[in-house]
């Protein structure tokens, strides 16, 4: 629809306000990743705000290897009808068309995700071509400005995914949140020279730096698998969190991602953390990140 | 006067910036004991299954509606499918407001929009609210005492107020005008 003023008429679908929005109101939620109708029926039922609809969760894309890509867009529809809550579908880092199916489909967010495999080894989508908003990972403050400069509407800090490792996502959160920390203490003549240091557009280092934040949403993702975790990232500082493998690789997913989503919201009360983390079964059992070869390193995709 | 914000999840850190822009103390509310000594009550926008099922969980249901017993109490989005008395679905709801709610009434994100919009009960000269809506649920009927105060060109019913509750199916937190939140306020004070 065009700019219109008058009242009560729409003057503009799909805008950055309403991509970014919709982020907004996912905070202090648990967005989880589900593979069938009656996994996503499961993580609503448990209080997510979102799943993720993947054909592989990440620990499985890490056992089987060969190339991961877009999941069939019928798999995508039924987690779509199974569910009220938004549903969040993964496009491969560059692979434009397969974002413009996502949208298509009528997915609600799109995640250019370095879980599967990359596209384009030099480029991402441009995302602002789409009506459907974005969410895309990052390791550090450059990466993530890159990202909202190229149209994400929602940045997830990357961690390691299928790991169950907490420490690439407490490490990526502390390095965007202390990079952000230290921009704010900076006089404006050094902007530029950081901006260009991090290899970030000069108005996002700007508008960080006046809002002490992102200027989107920012979520933290890869390698969550507790609800101590999870309210370990929250007390760092992130918006919400993703969990991928950690649910449906666990022992009892539906207490576990009952318990994940309790101790996202109470994250600053240690009694109900403490409540909420007994008797729910084993975790998944999780790969080292220590032991991992930097090869196998998920995080190091993107640019 | 202290306002609370309900802070079970979705975008409540929104609603309590304005609010303190406007010299309004305000507290977060994720357990019972926080309703103590507020004046008024903001119920955010978010995920309305995962407010409901976290408000059932944590023994939330019966004193926030003894709560809007007496005080004012606001919905934006999810807390207006939150507060009202009948969505045709089965979910946690509060149920205390006479009207019908149909969720995600527009369609999904990809329909998700901005609208100019008059506000009824405000000044003529006024200029239109720029409201945001994010998948968002409308008004299909407004019972008893409710009224509606705002309306899309279409005929949508999207805003509405019932003594001292009000909701609106956008999202004025979203927006740098405040005039929603003064309006707020006023109904807290009377």
């Amino acid at each position: 629809m065009s700019d219109q003023n008058e009242n009560g008429t729409a003057r503009g679908i799909g805008g950055f306000k309403v991509k970014a929005g919709l982020a907004q109101m996912l905070k202090g939620g648990v967005i989880m990743d589900v593979v069938t109708p009656d996994e996503a029926k499961i993580a609503e039922e448990a209080g997510a705000c979102a799943v993720m609809a993947l054909e592989r969760v990440p620990a499985d894309i890490r056992a089987q290897g060969g190339v991961a890509r877009m999941s069939d867009p019928e798999m995508i529809r039924g987690i779509m009808e199974s569910v009220s809550i938004p549903v969040m579908a993964k496009a491969r880092i560059g692979h434009f068309v397969e974002a413009q199916i996502l949208e298509s489909i009528g997915v609600d967010y799109v995640d250019e995700s370095e879980v599967l495999t990359p596209a384009d080894e030099e480029y991402h989508i441009y995302k602002h071509d789409f009506k459907i908003p974005f969410v895309c990972g990052c390791r550090n403050l450059g990466e993530a400005l890159r990202r909202i400069g190229e149209g994400a509407a929602m940045i997830r800090t990357k961690g390691e995914a299928g790991t169950g490792d907490v420490v690439e996502a407490v490490r990526h959160a502390r390095t965007v949140l202390g990079e952000i920390r230290k921009l704010q203490s900076m006089p404006d003549e050094e902007l530029m020279t950081f901006a260009k240091n991090i290899g970030a557009p000069f108005a996002l280092v700007k508008e960080t730096k006046e809002l002490g934040r992102l200027p989107v949403v920012n979520f933290a993702a890869g390698g969550i698998a507790t609800p101590a975790d999870a309210a370990l990232m929250m007390q760092i500082g992130v918006d919400g969190v993703f969990v991928g493998s950690g649910i449906f690789k666990s022992g009892d997913p539906v207490k576990r991602a009952k318990a994940i989503v309790e101790a996202t919201t109470h994250y600053n009360n240690p009694d109900i953390v403490a409540r909420v983390s007994e008797n729910i079964g084993e975790a998944m059992v999780g790969i080292n990140i220590s032991s991992l070869p930097e090869m196998e390193q998920i995080a190091r995709r993107g640019w | 006067m202290k306002i609370g914000v309900l802070a079970l999840q979705g975008a409540f850190i929104e609603h309590i910036k304005i609010l303190r822009q406007l010299g309004v103390e305000t507290a977060e509310v994720r357990l019972p004991a926080d309703l103590a000594d507020l004046d008024g009550l903001i119920i955010p926008g978010g995920e309305s299954t995962t407010i409901g099922k976290l408000a059932v969980m944590y023994n939330l249901m019966e004193p926030l509606r003894q709560f809007a017993a007496e005080k004012a109490v606001w919905g934006t989005c999810a807390g207006m499918i939150f507060m009202a008395k009948d969505i045709g679905v089965d979910q946690p709801l509060l149920g205390i407001m006479d009207i019908v709610v149909e969720r995600n009434a527009f369609g999904r994100q990809v329909d998700s929009f901005e609208a100019d919009l008059r506000i009824e009960g405000w000044p003529a000269e006024a200029k239109p609210f720029p409201a945001v809506f994010i998948r968002a649920p409308k008004l299909i009927e407004t019972k008893e005492t409710a009224q509606p105060i705002a309306t899309l060109a279409d005929g949508s019913l999207v805003a509405a107020q019932q003594g001292k509750w009000m909701v609106t199916s956008f999202h004025p937190e979203l927006t740098l005008d405040d005039r929603f939140h003064r309006y707020f306020l006023d109904i807290v004070g009377r």
